[in-house]
């Protein structure tokens, strides 16, 4: 068996396989399906200082090998998180990542300064890209300063390793990564979603309560990967690839682009145990490559 | 969990009833109201599963029934598949019909495909000693599904919007819906369970209906098929399908 340990900052994960925030719930819902200790770790879904009710339903249409989705990263809150879940979670033998999103500096602040005190909890991953929200999300994460500044405030806050999630809805996804890089994150992970938008036409109204949401899928894929491996070019930090994965090949796409590591995210749906054949196949590739450490792989396009 | 087709019955040009069993293995405890996540992987236009409600569980063959309407690729390629093919699904999904009193008068309200569940559900019912009685709505008599299968369970009427077979109009404005129900149960578009809703509240009857918002995962991970209900936005795939009115904020 190759070695498939990695490092995210100070974050050792046993393998380079993750969950996408807002794709693999609390990780409960998937319990039935797989071992979560098998995975690399996985990620919290998007978590605010508040409770959050998310968008009025429509709030996703399947689009061709994809899917627009606007759910407003609906979430009971980070007391809620710490008090019934973590509790429930925080055995699992693998990484749990919190999504911190927030409205102002403020609430990434006072999420990160509550999360500290989580034993088990080891990074965080900030959500400074959600298509889905009217204040803060991605209207951080388009502009350089914005970028930072969040960084600056959240890397203050938080003790551990930080991960910054970019938004692909910008002109120069490297100047938001260097900017991000510069401010203290620790690893940076991409790709958010596109911001796409989709007409019934029979109806001739928008599919999407919010008319506008964010793609994911397939669809996104190449996207992600020139982004990752621009990226990973422009940056000393870790970087984390996203967008499309939906089997081991493709995970491989994003390691041979530069990713450290790589998230799964809407191929959950399609097959809840999607996560542990990724990481069956990248082991079995090392094997049949002669590849004796993933780190082999990493960025040699 | 994957199946075998064993039948793929064409009921009409939009509907298909496929009958699956699991390969080397038994049917779980499915109860009725719940839903299947079909994974359709002949579809070149679509990619997430299909939630399918359980239309029929017959567990002397180890059989389950699944009542296809062709809305989209998806579906149109689920209705292509044929004997011996093997399907993926998850199961059993969502919550159930909740049980009525033994001595109830018990209407199940089914609007086109909406149907599928009455089915599963009034047998149960039956084979518990309560006999429900069955209102189906369709556009016309070629479109009223598994009529036979009803008939046999009970005492069953019809609305077809030409007149066709039984009461002409919706099942809304049929006779027997305003009858002393203590409980309606319903399957069908929005504003037929809509309306079935108003009519069950003016002759003080309890409703619960099956609703079917666009699902991704069926799980309860991705939060898109939310409803709002008196607790705020739920999943429908796992606090519903089925909910009683009451608990929904639907202006009736």
């Amino acid at each position: 068996m190759a070695n498939l340990n990695v490092a995210i900052g100070s974050l050792n994960l046993k393998n380079p396989v993750l969950t996408a925030s807002g794709t693999f719930g609390y990780g409960e819902e998937f319990a039935d399906f797989i071992d979560l200790g098998k995975l690399g770790g996985f990620i919290i879904k998007g978590t605010t200082l508040e409770h959050r009710e998310g968008n009025p339903y429509p709030r996703m249409v399947e689009t061709p090998s994809g899917m627009l989705n606007a759910v407003g990263l609906q979430n009971k809150g980070v007391d809620y998180f710490i008090e019934n879940i973590y509790p429930r979670i925080k055995d699992v033998d693998s990484q749990v990542i919190v999504n911190v999103s927030g409205a102002s500096i403020d609430d990434y602040v006072k999420v990160c300064e509550k999360l500290n005190d989580l034993d088990r909890i080891n990074a965080i991953e900030v959500n400074i890209s959600c298509p889905n929200v009217k204040q803060g999300g991605m209207a951080f994460g388009t502009t350089c300063e914005g970028a930072a500044q969040v960084t600056e405030a959240v890397r203050k806050a938080y003790k551990k390793t930080v991960i910054v999630k970019l938004s692909p809805n910008v002109t120069s996804i490297v100047d938001i990564a260097k900017s991000v890089e510069d401010a203290g994150a620790d690893s940076v992970s991409l790709i958010n979603t596109l911001l796409g938008m989709a007409i019934d036409v029979e109806r001739r109204r928008p599919y999407l309560s919010t008319v506008t949401g964010g793609l994911s899928g397939p669809a996104v894929r190449p996207v992600a990967v020139r982004m990752v491996w621009q990226v990973a070019h422009a940056v000393k930090i870790p970087v984390i690839g996203l967008g499309g994965i939906m089997n081991g090949r493709d995970a491989l796409e994003f390691i041979m682009a530069g990713a450290t590591a790589v998230e799964i995210g809407t191929a959950n749906f399609i097959d809840p145990s999607i996560t542990t054949k990724v990481i069956d196949y990248i082991d079995d590739f090392c094997m049949r490559h002669g590849v004796a450490d993933i780190s082999e792989l990493r960025g040699i396009i | 969990m994957d199946f075998e087709v064993v039948k793929n019955e064409k009921l009409h040009d939009l509907y298909t009833l496929l009958i699956l069993t699991p390969v080397d293995k038994e049917l779980p405890e499915i109860l009725p109201g719940q839903f299947v996540q079909v994974a359709i992987d002949n579809s070149k236009a679509t990619f997430l599963r299909r939630p399918i409600s359980v239309n029929f569980v017959d567990k002397g063959k180890n059989h389950l029934w699944l009542l296809v309407r062709k809305a989209g690729d998806g579906t149109a390629a689920l209705m292509a598949k044929n004997k011996g093919d093997i399907v993926n699904l998850i199961l059993p999904l969502g919550n159930s019909f909740h049980v009525p009193s033994p001595e109830s008068r018990v209407l199940l309200v089914g609007g086109g495909v909406g149907v599928a569940p009455m089915l599963y559900w009034g047998a149960k019912l039956k084979n518990s000693g309560i006999n429900p009685e069955f209102l189906l709505g369709a556009r016309s008599a070629k479109d009223v599904l598994e009529l036979r299968e009803f008939e046999s369970i009970g005492k069953t009427h019809i609305s077809t919007e030409d007149g066709s077979l039984g009461e002409a109009g919706l099942v809304t404005t049929n006779s027997v819906l305003s009858q002393k129900w203590d409980i309606i149960y319903c399957c069908g578009p929005a504003p037929m369970m809509k309306a079935v809703a108003k009519v069950a509240a003016q002759i003080g009857a309890s409703c619960e209906v099956s609703l079917e918002n666009m699902m991704a995962c069926g799980l309860g991970a991705c939060l898109c098929c939310v409803e709002k209900t008196v607790k705020g936005n739920v999943c429908v795939c796992t606090e519903g399908p089925i909910f009683n009115t009451d608990q929904l904020t639907w202006q009736i």
